[in-house]
């Protein structure tokens, strides 16, 4: 019998990249498609996935949902769902390829809706909040249905396959946006399912991931308190949680969020100026259960900007570059290279250290 | 022998490589192939491009010539031979070498040259033109590894935090005019006086000839000289006992 997710380990590394244009030029999913493919003997082709932000133009003030179907009965319960709670503006199939080395296939559909606004102003949420709080409702109590992306004018497209492949299978070269970030594998050491691929979406922020989160638990019990629930099986879904906590609903800065993720070591936040030791004092001891720890790449999209990180001890290789108004991030040169020969520049992160790109 | 790599995966491209009867090996358009020259002897393997994880792992002698940036693990485990990277190396450059050199013209990443070893007739080289970041030497047991700081401001370390974390071996040299803060307590950090330098001034001279880096520039600032305490060097660093 085939072992299922959470019944067995097979460990393997993984890898990331992503390209983002601070002058919002618009570029199509082949060359991060090209990137991902010369990391290819990093992914086991048990997941792989893309973020694309800016590829919904015409459709830019409404939110995109990407949804998994497990059966058409999952779909008609989720769709009543959906039109209670929202106005349908325009829903489809995502249209997809038939390629060879994916299998098994969801139904997997699109929707461009906005909140019902009688029901938003029923529930005296703000509109995020009331989208947010509705996807998490899909995912944790429709069996067979998954919101993988609900954001405006971006998209989540993953499947289990390799990265290229599932490139192949969306028609991401149909695609245009002004930030593409990938990822391939998985990092779970399980076997996989298309919904525990990265990215992980909520709302507009996404994470692809390569590590492995030691601290799944104690961050998961800290976030599940605020209304989030980690129904995915795998454990890069708490991080996205957490970007959404710290800087959608409590306002912090990325930087302030990259410093509680990846926070200093207490000597080095006793080495630094009394401002800066107050600040990183202060985030430290009230999101202590936010510390993330354990090996982790990570790059987060969002709707206008990127933001690379890594684990302060630097446990996961991460490069970054830069031509004209170009961000460039990836766990290997060669694949920076590959979409960019020659960079302005490229260098090395250091651990903890943010790396942002926002648009102009 | 000249082979383009482009269009190669890495099985191909070290097949081709260690199949070949030529002792020179030129590759072209390198673009993140793992392994190249791994556990290779007796040839030279010149690079243009970006070669991919763990360059030359195992090496067991002869030259690699990287024009561009080696990426993680180059020189992983090697036991002799050469690695000359006119650029930078990823993290973990020369992680448990056990002899054999390494120069790289730049600086290199996080963990360069842990667990480095020697035994009997072995004893691995580091050298580093730039900076090198966290880790530098953690756990190293034998060997040299030399970090010259060259593009390196006078009043900043060119190494990262962290440096000789349970070093019990070997020597790591520092040329930089200030000491390292936060030394771990099992390490003795000290000027490097003359019988320190004429240990390195091979190494030294063949970076200078290898990369045309004159050596007044090189000598020109102060070199530290780390080592493990020699008494019970393993005392206290984890536990009392």
């Amino acid at each position: 019998m085939n072992q299922k997710e959470g019944q067995i380990r097979i460990p393997a590394g993984c890898a990331i990249a992503g390209v983002f244009s601070r002058s919002g030029e618009r570029m199509d999913g082949s060359a991060i498609m090209e990137a991902m493919t010369v990391m290819h003997d990093r992914s086991n082709g048990l997941g792989g996935g893309f973020a694309a932000y800016g590829i919904y133009p015409e459709y830019r003030e409404l939110y995109a949902f990407h949804v998994f179907y497990d059966d058409t009965a999952a779909k008609t319960r989720c769709e009543e769902f959906l039109d209670r709670h929202f106005d349908i503006v325009n829903l489809s199939k995502i249209p997809v390829r038939k390629v060879k080395a994916i299998t098994g296939e969801p139904l997997i559909w699109r929707y461009f809706m906005n909140p019902h606004p009688g029901r938003l102003a029923d529930s005296q949420l703000e509109e995020k909040e009331y989208t947010a709080r509705c996807v998490i409702r899909i995912n944790r109590e429709f069996t067979g249905a998954y919101v993988f992306s609900s954001g405006k004018n971006m998209g989540v497209f993953k499947a289990v396959g390799f990265p290229e492949d599932v490139g192949r299978f969306y028609r991401l070269e149909e695609y245009a946006g002004h930030c593409w970030t990938a990822h391939g594998r998985y990092p779970t050491n399980t076997p996989g399912w298309w919904g525990g691929a990265h990215p992980f979406g909520l709302l507009d922020y996404t994470i692809v991931h390569n590590g492995e989160i030691s601290s799944y638990d104690a961050n998961r019990r800290w976030i599940e308190m605020f209304g989030y629930h980690c129904s995915l099986l795998t454990d890069t879904e708490v991080i996205t949680y957490i970007i959404d906590y710290l800087h959608r609903r409590l306002g912090l800065t990325l930087e302030e969020a990259a410093a509680v993720i990846a926070a200093p070591f207490w000597q080095e936040i006793e080495a630094m100026p009394e401002e800066k030791k107050q600040q990183l004092t202060y985030l430290r001891s009230n999101f202590s259960s936010l510390l993330v720890t354990g090996p982790f790449s990570i790059l987060l999209g969002y709707q206008s900007g990127m933001m690379a990180l890594n684990d302060r001890l630097k446990l996961r290789s991460m490069v970054a570059a830069e031509k004209g108004s170009r961000l460039y991030v990836a766990s290997e040169e060669s694949a920076i290279r590959k979409m960019e020969p020659q960079p302005d520049r490229i260098w090395a992160p250091a651990g903890g250290e943010p790396v942002i790109a926002a648009l102009y | 022998m000249r082979i383009d790599a482009a269009q190669l995966d890495f099985k191909e491209l070290n097949r081709i490589i260690k199949s070949a009867a030529d002792q020179e090996i030129l590759i072209e358009n390198c673009l993140g192939q793992r392994y190249i020259a791994g556990g290779l002897a007796g040839k030279t393997v010149r690079i243009f491009g970006t070669p991919g994880n763990a360059l030359g792992a195992y090496l067991d002698g002869g030259k690699i010539i990287v024009h561009g940036n080696a990426q993680d693990a180059a020189g992983d485990t090697m036991n002799d031979g050469e690695i000359c990277v006119y650029g930078s190396a990823g993290d973990a450059a020369g992680y448990s070498m056990r002899g054999g050199r390494i120069f790289v013209r730049e600086s290199i990443g996080y963990r360069a040259g842990i667990h480095m070893k020697e035994s009997r007739d072995k004893a691995p080289v580091l050298v580093v033109g730039e900076t090198t970041g966290h880790f530098l030497g953690e756990y190293q047991a034998g060997g040299k590894i030399i970090v010259l700081g060259l593009n390196c401001p006078a009043d900043q370390s060119p190494v990262g935090p962290f440096c000789a974390t349970g070093m019990h071996g070997g020597r790591i040299y520092i040329r930089s005019n200030t000491l390292l803060r936060h030394l771990p307590p099992q390490i003795i950090a000290a000027e490097a006086v003359e019988e320190d330098m004429a240990e390195i001034r091979e190494e030294l001279e063949e970076f200078s000839r290898l990369f045309n880096v004159k050596m007044e520039k090189i000598l020109d600032r102060t070199f530290y000289v780390l080592k493990p305490d020699s008494k019970n060097p393993y005392k206290q660093l984890y536990v009392l006992h």
